[in-house]
Formats: C-alpha cells, structure tokens, sequence
C-alpha cells in the first residue's frame, strides 16, 4: 500500500462495505498512520445494495473521517436498469462494471485497491497483486508482468491504470480470524437473525424492501440466516446460521462445506464468467 | 526473550505459513496433486466438487473420475488447451500449518514463470514420472530452484502405481538425483513415492506401496522446521514512504526485510554513513519497544537526517553494501533480448535506479548448468553479468539475504518486467571508501550565507533562450545579495567535461558529472543556476533524484524548433541540417519535453526580462527566497 501511494500520483480505494473492505480499510488506517488515509475511498453503488450496507458505510465514513467518494450511474438508474427485470448479467455490466470504469476516468484515478482475493474464485488465483490494465480498463491475462519477490513494476504510461489487491494471499477463514482479532466492525448482515426470505433458483433471497416482486405462490417466511458474501440484495443468497458472534462465525467456517461464493448468483451465469466480467474491467 | 508491548497481528504469521512450489514437466501431474491435497485434506466445498464433476464431464482427461487437475487450472483458454500457461496460487489450511501454493508451469518455455513462483516459495516439489525418471526438465527445475535460493526439496516419485510400486524404481530414481542435485547447496531432499491419481502417500499411506517407511506428503509438509531465521540476520530495513502528517512528525515506513531493532539502537543510513537512534518506532496500536523481520511499522529517529523512499535503515556494525556496480544472476523474460550497455530501470528493493547490463560474463545452460559465451540474453535464458547504476545502489548478496538481494528490470519504452536479477557480489564499492561523515552539515552552510539552496535547472532546446534568462536570474539573485553560480553546458565543455563528445553515453556522462557538481554547491550552501539542453527526462530525474526533488527547480524553456532554428545564435542549427553534426537535438535526436516543470516559459509570448522575473517569483512563492 505505502509502495502505491510512493509511486502513484491518484490512488483510490475501491470499497465495497463488505468484510474484506472492512479489512482492507483496516490495513490502510494502520499502514498509514499517524497520517490520514492519503487517499480517497470510492463505493459505486448499484442502488439495490441492502440497507444496512448503506447505513454502514454513511456511519463508518463518520466515524473514521473518511473523503468517501459515492458514485451510481446515473444513465444506467434513468434507463431502469436493474437486478430482477434486466437480469443479473446486464444489472452487474451496466451498474457495476460501467460505473466503476466510468468513475476512475471521471477523477483520473491510475490505482485502485481492492479487497480480492486469489482463494475466492478460480480465475483470481492467477490475478497478480498489481493489476495491470490498459488504457478502456482492459484486463488481458496473457499480459500481465511476471511479479518476483515482493517488487512491484508500478510504471504505467498515461491512460493506463493499475488494480492493487493488497489482500491477494488471505484466505477467507484468516480475514474472519483477522477480524476477530482487530475487533473491525463489519455489517450486521453478516451475523445470523431472523430475517425474511424467499427461495429462488435455489438460494435464499431476503426481501430487503418492497422493490422486490413477489410471485403469487411466494410468501416470505422468516429464517434465521446470514450472509457469508454481500452484494446487490436480490442477487445476494443467504445462508442459514445461528453463529451471532465473530467467535461464532470463525468456528462456523472451520467447518463450512461450501464456499463463499456459492452465494453469489452472479458467478454461476456461465462457465468462466467471473474471467469474461474481469476481460471487461469488472473488480 | 524478546518482547513486545503489543502485538502487531499479522495473520500470515498467526499461524506457521509454509510457501511452496510444484515443478514438473506437463504431464506429470502437478496439478493433479494438487487437487489432491487439496482434496484429501477437505479443502474443496461441496459447492467446488460439483463444478469439478460438470467441468471433469467437458474439459477432463480421465473417464469418469474426476479430474482433479481442472480444480487449479483457472483460465479458459488453458483448461481447454489442458496446459498450465501461468503460476496460480492456492491456499489451504490444516491444523498445524497454512499453505501457500504455486502452481508453476514445466512447459518448456515457461522458464519466467517457474522462477516467478520459486521467488516466494521456501520449498520446492520436484515432481517425477516414475516411469520415465530424471530428466533434463527435472535438472531445469533444481537448477532455477538453487538459483531461487530454494534449499527443502521433496522429490515426488509420482505415477509409482504405473510401475507397480516398484522399491527399485524409486530407489534408483532417488540414487540418480541425490547424484545430480550433490553440488546445488540443498539443505534437504526428501524422496517420497506417491500416486497423486489415486492418492498415494499424499494425505494418507499407501497400502500398496507398503515397503515406504518414511512420511507421506502432506504429513512431512506439515512438520518440515522452515527455519527462515531472518529474525536473527542482520537487521535491514527499506524505507518505504516518509510519514509526515504535520510538521511535528517524521516518520519513516517499512517493514522490517531482516533482523530487530529496539528502541534506542543506534542506526545508519548507508548511503550517506549518517547514524543516529531509533527514538521511537509507531504502529496503530501504539508504539513498540521493537520490531522484527515481517512487522510493518514506523520509525522515528532521534537527529533529523536526509532519509527518503529507497534508503535502507542498518545498524553501523553490519552495513549493506553500497556500489554502482555489482555481479548478478538475470532471468531474462522479455520477449525482446537484454542488449548489454542498453538503459533499463532496476527496482532494488524500494529503489528505482537507471542502469545497465554492462557485461555479460556468460550464460548458462539450465539443463547442463554449462558456461557459454553470450552476446545477449533471450528469453527464459539465464545469464551471469556486470550491472552498472546511474546512482549507487544498497544491496546485499542473493544468497545472505533474499528481499535485499533481488532486483527487477523494467524495460523503459515498454513498461514490461523484462528481467529478474539475484545479486551476488559487489564489484566497484564506493562504499569501500567508507563515507566520511561531515560534522558541519548543509544546514549550518546555508545558514551562515543566510539563504536556502537550491538547483534551477534550465532546460530546453539549443537556441531556446536558457543562458540568456540564467543569465538574467543570476544578475537578479546577484542584486539580492544571494550566493550564486551558474553552470552553463558550453563553458563546462571546455573544462570539466573536455574528454567527452556529443555519443549518447558521453552526454549522459556529462550530466552526471554536471549534476554531482551542481549538488556540492548546493551543500556548500550556494544557488545554483545551470543551463543544459538535457533533453531526456531519465537524465534530469537522475538530477532532481541526486539533489532531492524539494530542491531541485525544473524551468522550462519552451521555443518552438522552428524559431530556435531561426534564431539559430551559434550557427549550430545550419551545421546540423546540412549533417555536418550528428545527434543534434531536434534535427537527429528526440527532446522530451518536461511533462510537468514547476515553471513553464514560453518565450514567443513574453519577453526574456519576463521570464526572468517569473522565475524569480517562483523562488519567493516557495519561499527559496525572502521577497
């Protein structure tokens, strides 16, 4: 991180308020201090996050005086774009994707940190720590530089950007143990309570507002659930737990049998896809 | 016992990590075993195995079983050409030790990748088909492993069900590379015969293999004493970035590469032989009484000295070596050959440096461990060399020390990690003449003529106007009774630099000596105004990097060639038209204009008194000057 801000001339912290952003965040306040946070955090906000996401993210910015950049594409609200009519691919492509891309070139950002992880997903276990990606925010597997030891290639010519993924080599089980450790505070949706879902596609989804529609044979029922991943609430599916504590959660995850990402609907759209959304200059 | 007030939590070093790497030839089944240590020790989600069966289905090579190869292939294009083209990591935990796996490529030209891998790993698997025995690839692998710096092997005899759990097949093959790796420096071999395909001696003991009495794979990771010992090494610690939050504060970020320091110990910036004491060292959780090899921290220190981004921190006794010039293992990985004498830029540790392969003693051939001759460097080839620095560079040997010993190589046009470099020794060590300390300093300098120095680099093309506005500045200062001098390219040509002509070598040679002479007038307290074409930007930064950036004044002087040639005061533009001088700037040899000078003189829209005085402002406007 020291080694971004020494060599970058605008670096950003992409925060996603979910735990490995907490984490991340965490890092940085400790790396840097006594100074601030030499630079600021940015949240692309889909606008179907869940609520306590975005009442978090407001508290922890006041809390820790954070220069907290939120930005939503505005052309994607206005065109109706969204997660249950337009469909999880084009939701995340237009809402996501776009918007992240769009906010970087809007404030010139050449370094973005991100919370990845290489143990998350197949394709980010080949990602480097510092990404490289060309001028249009293009990721191109085959050409990416060879990183040796723990020294960084930081040149990039103008146009060109980088993503940073401080947290590479973590797994999810040591950013819990981390957690748990630090005492960060983390969104309370990732600790069980009863809490309404409906099933489908074979997860359970919480109905977070009434911006959800409901099939006529759909009712939602309470369930004592968590999540072990967070992202656009009808695309987010729940697990059901009774672990309300940190402690609880780390001895929960010693045991799990599926991994964090099962619960992201947005993986599963089509074989490889998070490399094809990563081709695109998804996170 | 050393202790700690707090604890700096670090959750690689919460629990034992051990980092290795698996090397193979393709179809030896790296990735198999992986998967199946992954596997078998219930790592892989229900969620994970049920894309594996789907995937086994459409990609896989083994019938119905499942492939557990296609479990660590990741991208597309690999799985379905069923090789692995780069190193993925992975990651998995037992009760007694977290693992760090690179999955690193055998395929014959994939050399840069395997040595990437080996970079982090402190164990290497060298993987043999029991069948086929040891081959040039498995030579290749030890090879780059040693030269890694690697010293725990665990030869993996695999594939032992395909010659029936033969003892005398994995007996002769473990003769064979005992006899190859004897004088490659290992700590530990260790033989173990496993079947990844159906997991023998991998997690659990092979029924089959039942006259193997040692321990299976993952048993012996689990247990194998991964003594880094970098805690009771010599105590390094690179300067990452300076923490100044507020005029009251300075502070110096890192983590430390080796060693322990406390507070009070005496300290020693090598590059300059200043020393003083660590006063206090800061981390978020509040301050320390020391840190250890792996704690980021910061540290402040008792005197303020001239310490920035790329100074390594030492204690006197045991120094670095500080050199422009040293020995080292290269890597080559660029699809474009290293050219000896070519400009590239090193990243040693936190240093950027300008520098060259000087010489290439020679290459060496990875399959035999042969010396030949080399003109170049091509890819995935390996090669003993003299690298020569702009600037001298602190470093320690490869072998003593790891994170200060290795070097990168951009490539300065293409932005490319062309190379890898393990430093052996030192060869012209300026620091030999160990570097006498001044007792009265720069500050005390300046302060007796009562100004501050600075360097006001005037740089533009010939006939732009430069020695005219120094001039014009220097008359200025002159009147507020500023200490000054001026150096201008012509006049320095006729002396100081006498023996050099207009070769790219040679005029980078003069502003080296231009700006070495220019930063001794600054510490001796002067103003220093110089005026060169200096037409690369790698060379003014050599300058701004020598004197420090806070004192060193970019001005450009911006006249389009067209009027220079106009102007055309010495008559140099006409000569070089006619190609009567050769590398002239503008006509034959490129400018790079300063992307962002602190000030910009456009000189067809004001006059040279203009200029002059806008230069001027500036110095007060930072306060260089008093107004």
């Amino acid at each position: 991180m020291r080694d971004v801000v020494a060599e970058f001339k605008r670096p950003v912290m992409l925060y996603s308020i979910g735990k490995d952003s907490s984490v991340l965040l965490h890092l940085a306040i400790k790396a840097f201090y006594p100074a601030k946070i030499p630079f600021p955090l940015l949240h692309v906000d889909t606008t179907w996050k869940f609520r306590e996401m975005i009442s978090f993210r407001d508290a922890t910015a006041k809390r820790l005086g954070l220069d907290l950049i939120v930005h939503v594409n505005k052309d994607g609200s206005a065109r109706g774009i969204n997660p249950i009519k337009s469909g999880s691919a084009l939701h995340t492509q237009v809402m996501k994707t776009d918007a992240l891309k769009h906010a970087l070139d809007l404030h010139g950002f050449d370094a973005a940190f991100g919370g990845a992880r290489r143990d998350e997903e197949r394709s980010r276990a080949k990602e480097r720590i510092l990404s490289f990606r060309s001028a249009g925010h293009v990721w191109d597997p085959r050409n990416q530089r060879p990183e040796l030891w723990s020294l960084f290639n930081t040149r990039i010519r103008q146009g060109e950007t980088m993503r940073v993924f401080a947290m590479s080599n973590w797994t999810e089980l040591e950013v819990w143990e981390y957690i748990m450790i630090e005492k960060i505070p983390v969104v309370p949706l990732y600790f069980a309570k009863r809490r309404p879902i409906v099933h489908r596609n074979g997860a359970m989804i919480m109905v977070d507002d009434e911006r959800l529609p409901l099939n006529c044979d759909e009712t939602p029922e309470m369930r004592m659930i968590r999540f072990r991943t967070l992202g656009c609430y009808p695309l987010s599916g729940a697990i059901e737990s009774d672990a309300t504590t940190i402690e609880d959660i780390v001895a929960e995850m010693q045991t799990a049998t599926v991994s964090e990402r099962q619960g992201r609907l947005i993986d599963t759209d089509e074989a490889a896809s998070m490399e094809k959304k990563k081709r695109e200059g998804y996170f | 016992m050393f202790t700690k007030p707090t604890m700096e939590p670090d959750p690689a070093r919460t629990k034992d990590q051990l980092r290795f790497i698996t090397c193979g030839s393709v179809d030896d089944g790296k990735s198999t075993l992986i998967g199946r240590l992954l596997h078998d020790s219930k790592m892989i989600y229900r969620d994970q195995i049920m894309a594996l069966e789907r995937d086994s289905i459409k990609y896989g090579s083994t019938g119905d079983n499942i492939d557990f190869a296609l479990l660590v292939d990741g991208l597309e294009a690999e799985r379905e050409q069923g090789i692995t083209i780069d190193v993925a990591y992975r990651f998995f935990t037992t009760p007694r030790r977290s693992f760090m796996v690179a999955d690193t490529p055998g395929h014959e030209q994939y050399t840069r990748n395997m040595a990437t891998g080996a970079s982090q790993a402190q164990l290497a698997i060298i993987l043999i088909d029991a069948r086929k025995g040891v081959m040039v690839q498995t030579r290749r692998h030890s090879f780059i492993c040693a030269l890694l710096g690697i010293r725990h092997i665990v030869l993996a005899v695999n594939k032992i069900d395909l010659v029936a759990y033969d003892k005398e097949c994995f007996d002769r093959i473990a003769r064979d590379y005992m006899a190859f790796a004897a004088g490659l420096g290992f700590t530990s071999i260790v033989p173990i015969p496993i079947s990844a395909r159906y997991g023998d001696n991998v997690v659990d003991r092979s029924a089959r293999a039942n006259w193997y009495r040692g321990p299976c794979l993952l048993e012996y990771l689990e247990s194998i004493d991964i003594q880094s010992g970098t805690a009771s090494q010599a105590f390094r610690f690179p300067v990452q970035w300076v923490n100044r939050p507020n005029p009251d504060f300075r502070g110096y970020a890192g983590t430390v590469a080796s060693g322990r320091i406390s507070a009070g110990d005496e300290i020693i910036v090598a590059t300059s032989g200043r020393t003083t004491r660590v006063k206090r060292i800061v981390t978020h959780g509040g301050d320390l009484v020391g840190a250890e090899a792996g704690d980021a921290v910061t540290i402040t220190l008792e005197d303020e000295i001239d310490i920035g981004r790329g100074d390594i921190l030492s204690r006197p006794d045991d120094q670095p070596k500080v050199a422009d010039q040293f020995a080292a293992y290269v890597i080559w990985m660029d699809e474009e050959p290293l050219a000896p004498g070519r400009n590239y830029i090193l990243r040693i540790g936190s240093q950027t440096i300008s520098g060259s392969i000087a010489e290439i003693q020679h290459r060496i051939d990875v399959n035999t461990c042969e010396h030949l001759a080399a003109g170049m460097v091509s890819l995935n080839e390996i090669a003993f060399c003299n690298v020569a620095t702009t600037m001298p560079a602190v470093f320690d040997a490869y072998d003593v020390n790891r994170k200060t010993g290795s070097f990168i190589v951009i490539d300065r046009y293409t932005n490319r990690t062309a190379g890898a470099g393990m430093i052996a020794v030192p060869l012209r060590q300026t620091a030999n003449i160990a570097r006498q300390a001044l007792s009265v300093d720069r500050r005390q300098r300046a302060a007796l003529k009562n100004q501050k120095p600075c360097v006001i680099w005037f740089t533009g093309l010939s006939g732009a106007g430069k020695s005219a506005i120094a001039n014009l500045v220097d008359q200025k200062l002159f009147a507020m009774s500023r200490h000054t001098m001026l150096l201008d390219g012509d006049n320095l040509r006729h002396g100081l630099s006498a023996d050099l002509g207009f070769s790219e070598a040679d005029r980078v040679e003069n502003i080296r000596r231009v700006g070495e002479v220019a930063k001794l007038m600054a510490d001796s307290g002067l103003i220093v105004i110089c005026s060169f074409i200096s037409p690369t930007r790698a060379e003014r930064d050599r300058v701004r990097i020598l004197v420090g950036k806070d004192e060193f004044i970019e001005v450009f002087v911006d006249t389009p060639i067209e009027e220079c040639a106009r102007r055309d005061p010495k008559g140099l533009y006409s000569k070089a038209k006619s190609g009567n001088i050769k590398n002239f700037t503008g006509i034959d040899a490129c400018y790079e204009a300063p992307e962002t000078p602190d000030i910009h003189l456009r000189t067809m829209e004001q006059t040279l008194e203009h200029s002059a005085r806008a230069v001027v402002d500036l110095l007060i406007s930072r306060s260089i000057l008093d107004g």
